[in-house]
């Protein structure tokens, strides 16, 4: 007796609505085994980390300021992964964008600069983003070179490249030798949407987005084009449409809302360039994006989840002594846990008797 | 004199993990499975490593430990890419993630302990003789271990029938899923021997290269192994000499800054990275060599029934 996997004749709607919550609830109920093993009470710290970040302004406002990146990197991910385009590199396109922003802001410091800079950063931040994705693309479409490889090598190029500039020709000369620039022009910096908050206006941004990409994959020929290329490449042969065009578009996209997010990151929380300025950001959309089942909408709700771990881990972190490394376990259980429902949608389970077909195939 | 001496010691001690750990890597893709979870694996085998060889007090137990710690994580990459055909890169990915976490757990009791690293060979006369002697005759079992392992590799993947049909799988597995091989059986284990190997190279690091274990000291070694397949083209012996090379480079760059050459250090550490995403576009450019990419690599295989 064996179980093996039989493609499904249809894919299955029902398990591609319930998938994402059978993820969340199997990883609730491994963080509360994990809980148990380090001796902290599960119930305590589920609510620490799930319950206790919902009860309090600055908590949530945090939460929106750490879903702002990750919701407008994964919908940009979302268009490359639907268009089967495997754009891996985000966080590399995050940092690009961060450092092309800041050049504007750190060439203006102490210059009595107008309200244009602000814009400008922002506009080149996604240029820069746009571009540094098209190096993969580029190499995928001219030259067959498989776009995971080189979009996820350039992400430490760009980390080392950000490393160099703070450490270097771009550092604080009043920073006591840290590797940072100096703190941003206040017409350099994201305005804040609640004065003494933290909430800023890279959240109304990614709505923006969020609301642009629905539109863009309910409402447009490119959107359905974007499906039709992932789903059925063949169908999209016959039907005309231009895949390698998709991968250029899909990854500069992408890449110019990744870049965006790194210098809304920046400018807006974080205040000026240092090296860290990503948690991982570029990684954890991934998961976003798939949480999220590559639907705008979605994306929205698994990124505010994430964002929710992330706040919640540092409150249990306080609160109850629990390492910051269980956020990261947690993150990457719920990862494995959404590709594994996500496969009952294509795929079910069957059972087989190997013993039994080969005796009816001898006689 | 001396000063070549150590720096040919600390190159070798440098390459030693990447040679490792891209090994494994080498047989998985070899296989047609892209793992990315190099970094994953290999940071739970230092972890690992080093709770073994500190609770035991020996060197050796502690790199079983971290073999075994890296072949179970490879195992749940298995389950979820083979067992459940899920995509391999987002799999790989998570593997990661998951992995930096587990270590930090694991080995967050283990910080600021010491143990005595790996021992030195030592052969009198034969590790005296001035400038080879000890690259040749003085290193650690790690060292040795890890030549013996890729000329086995390369033995196992072109002299040996099974090697065949390892190969077989990755470049395309319907016709070895018609020949009546076990593709996902086969991969299973080129997955595994990929963990176990990622596992040795993260338990050499806090066992052979320096006597403590800090959380995040593979420090992105296992991107470096992925890149590292890529770099040799997917051949063994190429594997080698890549491996050496991009040791080299880490070495150079620390004594770059002494010797007050003005290249900075940034630039140098890119350069692996850099050097890997042109030996890709030059090797997919020239299709013809017959030295790409395995056909399959990364593809989902169901079998069919």
């Amino acid at each position: 007796m064996q179980l093996v996997l039989e493609k499904r004749v249809e894919r299955s709607g029902t398990i591609a609505l319930v998938s994402p919550l059978i993820a969340v609830g199997l990883t609730i109920l491994t963080m509360v085994i994990l809980f148990a093993i380090l001796g902290k009470n599960p119930l305590l710290a589920l609510h620490a980390y799930f319950i206790a970040p919902l009860t309090d302004g600055y908590s949530l406002q945090e939460i929106a300021v750490k879903a702002t990146p990750l919701v407008m990197i994964a919908i940009g991910l979302s268009l490359c992964y639907l268009a089967n385009a495997w754009n891996i590199g985000a966080e590399g396109q995050f940092l690009i964008g961060a450092v092309a922003g800041s050049w504007v802001a750190v060439k203006t410091q102490g210059t009595d600069a107008g309200a244009w800079v602000l814009p400008a950063m922002l506009v080149l931040a996604a240029a820069a983003g746009a571009l540094y994705a098209l190096i993969p693309a580029i190499c995928k479409v001219k030259f067959g070179a498989s776009e995971i490889l080189t979009s996820l090598m350039l992400v430490y190029v760009a980390d080392l490249f950000l490393d160099y500039l703070v450490r270097g020709p771009w550092r604080d000369p009043q920073g006591f030798n840290f590797p940072t620039t100096a703190e941003f022009d206040p017409v350099a910096t994201v305005p804040l949407l609640i004065e003494g908050g933290r909430l800023h206006l890279g959240s109304i941004i990614a709505l923006l987005v969020v609301a642009a990409a629905a539109i863009l994959l309910g409402r447009t020929i490119k959107g359905f084009e974007i499906r039709v290329v992932g789903a059925a490449p063949r169908a999209a042969r016959f039907g005309g449409f231009n895949a390698n065009q998709l991968i250029i578009l899909t990854f500069a996209v992408s890449g110019a809302l990744a870049g965006l997010a790194g210098i809304i990151e920046v400018a807006g929380p974080i205040g000026h360039l240092q090296p860290g300025i990503s948690p991982g950001y570029g990684f954890t959309a991934i998961i976003v994006a798939f949480l999220g089942r590559l639907n705008p909408v979605g994306i929205l709700i698994a990124g505010l989840f994430l964002a929710l771990t992330f706040i919640g881990g540092e409150q249990a972190q306080i609160a109850m002594k629990i390492p910051l490394d269980v956020t990261k376990v947690f993150q990457g259980i719920l990862l494995f846990y959404v590709l594994a429902c996500d496969s009952l949608i294509l795929y079910r389970f069957k059972l087989v008797f190997p013993n039994r077909q080969v005796s009816r195939g001898a006689g | 004199m001396e000063l070549v001496e150590a720096i040919i010691l600390a190159v070798l001690a440098a390459s030693t993990p990447l040679l490792i750990a891209a090994t494994g890597e080498l047989v998985t893709e070899r296989s047609g499975v892209l793992n990315l979870g190099v970094e994953g694996m290999m940071i739970v085998g230092a972890a690992c490593g080093f709770a073994g060889a500190w609770l035991t007090g020996s060197v050796f137990i502690g790199a079983l430990f971290g073999v075994v710690a890296g072949a179970l994580m490879s195992l749940v990459f298995a389950l979820m890419a083979l067992g459940l055909a899920v995509n391999q890169v987002a799999t790989g990915l998570a593997l990661t993630i998951l992995g930096v976490g587990l270590s930090g757990l694991i080995g967050a009791g283990f910080v600021g302990e010491r143990i005595t690293p790996a021992m030195h060979l030592y052969i009198p006369v034969l590790t005296d003789i001035p400038l080879i002697g000890r690259v040749l005759f003085g290193e650690d079992g790690f060292v040795y271990f890890s030549v013996a392992l890729i000329a086995g590799v390369w033995w196992f993947l072109y002299r040996t029938r099974a090697g065949l049909i390892l190969r077989a799988c990755g470049d395309n597995h319907v016709s070895a899923h018609a020949l009546g091989y076990p593709v996902l059986r086969i991969r299973t284990f080129a997955v595994m021997f990929g963990g176990a190997c990622a596992g040795l190279a993260g338990a050499y690091l806090p066992l052979a290269y320096t006597p403590f274990f800090i959380p995040g000291m593979t420090a992105g070694r296992g991107w470096i192994a992925l890149a590292l397949v890529v770099f040799s083209s997917w051949r063994p012996g190429r594997l080698v000499v890549g491996a050496y090379l991009f040791g080299a480079v880490t070495i150079l760059q620390l004594h770059a800054q002494g010797w007050g050459v003005g290249i900075p250090s940034q630039f140098m550490s890119a350069l692996p990275y850099l050097a890997t995403v042109i030996v890709l576009v030059l090797l997919s450019r020239a299709r013809s060599g017959g030295s790409t990419a395995p056909a399959a690599l990364g593809t989902v295989f169901v079998p069919d029934r």
